[in-house]
C-alpha cells in the first residue's frame, strides 16, 4: 500500500512538472527574437527616437513644400 | 491644403509604420527572426519605385502625343525619383542578404534582374543628359523611358519567378504567401507600401515643381 502511494505522488509529480520541462526545452528550440529588448522597454527608447527623427525630417518635408508653394505664387505675379 | 490631404496621410502612414513595424508582434523564424521587420522598409522601396516609373512613362507617353516642357519635366523627375528608390531597395536588400544569406550579393535571379534593370534605368539618366538640343533630349528620352520600363518590369517581376531563387517571390512563389500569411504583419505592411508610395510622389512632385520654377525664371531673364 505505502509504495502504491509513493507511485502515486511519483506520477503526480512528473504530470505536473513534465509539461513544465518541455515548454522550456520548446521555448530553448524556438527561433530567437529579441524579447529581452522587449521586456526592458528599452526598444521603446529605440521606437521614440526613429519616430522623432521622421518626425522631423517630414517637417522639414513640409516647409521645404510650403516654400515652393510661396516661390510660385511671387513667380506667377 | 484641399489638394494635399495625401502628404498629410503619408506622414500619418509612415510614423504609424515607423512605431508598429517595430512594436507589433512579428512570426518567429528561424534566420530570419527580428530582421523579417525589414518587410515594412525594403519591399515598398519596390512597390513605391514601380508606382513612380509607371507616373513616369505616363507622363512620357502624354509628352509624345502633346510634347510640352510640362510634360518632359514631370516624367524626368518621377523617373530620378524612381530611380532614387530603386538604389535604395537593392542597397536594403543587400544589407538584408548579409545577414540571412550570408553574402551581400548572391547571383540569384532575382537580384541579378534587379541590378539589370536599375542599369536601364541609369542608362536613361546618362542618354538624357548627352544632348544639347531641350526638344531633341525630351522627345529621345521619353522613347527611351517607354522602353526602360517595358524591359525593367519583366526583370523585377517575371523573369525572376521562371527560375529558382532565394529570394522571396521568385521562383513561382508569390512573396506573399510565405511571412504576409500572418495578419499582423499586413496590418503594417499595407500602410507601409501607401505610406512610402505616396512619400515618392510627394518628392516627385517637390522635385518638379522646382524644375518648374527653375524654367519660368530663365524664361522670364530670356524675355
Amino acid at each position: 500500500m505505502k509504495k502504491g502511494k509513493v507511485q502515486k505522488l511519483a506520477l503526480l509529480l512528473m504530470a505536473l512538472l513534465l509539461p513544465v520541462l518541455r515548454a522550456a526545452a520548446q521555448a530553448a528550440n524556438e527561433p530567437e527574437m529579441a524579447d529581452a529588448l522587449r521586456q526592458s522597454g528599452k526598444i521603446y527608447v529605440v521606437v521614440a527616437v526613429i519616430a522623432v527623427v521622421l518626425a522631423g525630417l517630414l517637417a522639414f518635408l513640409i516647409t521645404l513644400d510650403r516654400k515652393i508653394s510661396r516661390l510660385e505664387k511671387e513667380v506667377r505675379d | 491644403m484641399k489638394n494635399n490631404w495625401w502628404k498629410a496621410l503619408a506622414v500619418v502612414l509612415l510614423l504609424y509604420v515607423a512605431v508598429a513595424g517595430l512594436l507589433l508582434p512579428v512570426p518567429r523564424l528561424a534566420i530570419l527572426n527580428e530582421s523579417i521587420r525589414n518587410l515594412y522598409f525594403h519591399v515598398p522601396m519596390w512597390f513605391g519605385m514601380t508606382a513612380v516609373l509607371s507616373a513616369s512613362v505616363y507622363y512620357s507617353v502624354r509628352y509624345l502625343r502633346t510634347p510640352t516642357p510640362r510634360l518632359d519635366i514631370l516624367s524626368h523627375e518621377a523617373a530620378k525619383t524612381g530611380i532614387c528608390m530603386g538604389f535604395v531597395g537593392l542597397a536594403t536588400g543587400s544589407i538584408w542578404a548579409k545577414y540571412t544569406w550570408g553574402a551581400w550579393w548572391t547571383n540569384d535571379p532575382k537580384l541579378n534582374g534587379a541590378a539589370i534593370a536599375m542599369l536601364i534605368y541609369g542608362a536613361y539618366l546618362v542618354l538624357r543628359s548627352s544632348f544639347q538640343d531641350e526638344q531633341q533630349r525630351a522627345r529621345i528620352s521619353a522613347i527611351y523611358n517607354i522602353f526602360a520600363f517595358a524591359a525593367a518590369m519583366p526583370l523585377f517581376f517575371i523573369l525572376p519567378r521562371l527560375t529558382a531563387s532565394l529570394h522571396p517571390g521568385a521562383g513561382g512563389n508569390p512573396a506573399f504567401a510565405k511571412y504576409d500569411l500572418d495578419s499582423n504583419m499586413r496590418l503594417v505592411f499595407y500602410p507601409a507600401v501607401i505610406g512610402w508610395t505616396l512619400l515618392g510622389f510627394w518628392l516627385a512632385q517637390l522635385a518638379s515643381r522646382v524644375a518648374f520654377l527653375k524654367q519660368k525664371v530663365y524664361d522670364k531673364q530670356l524675355a
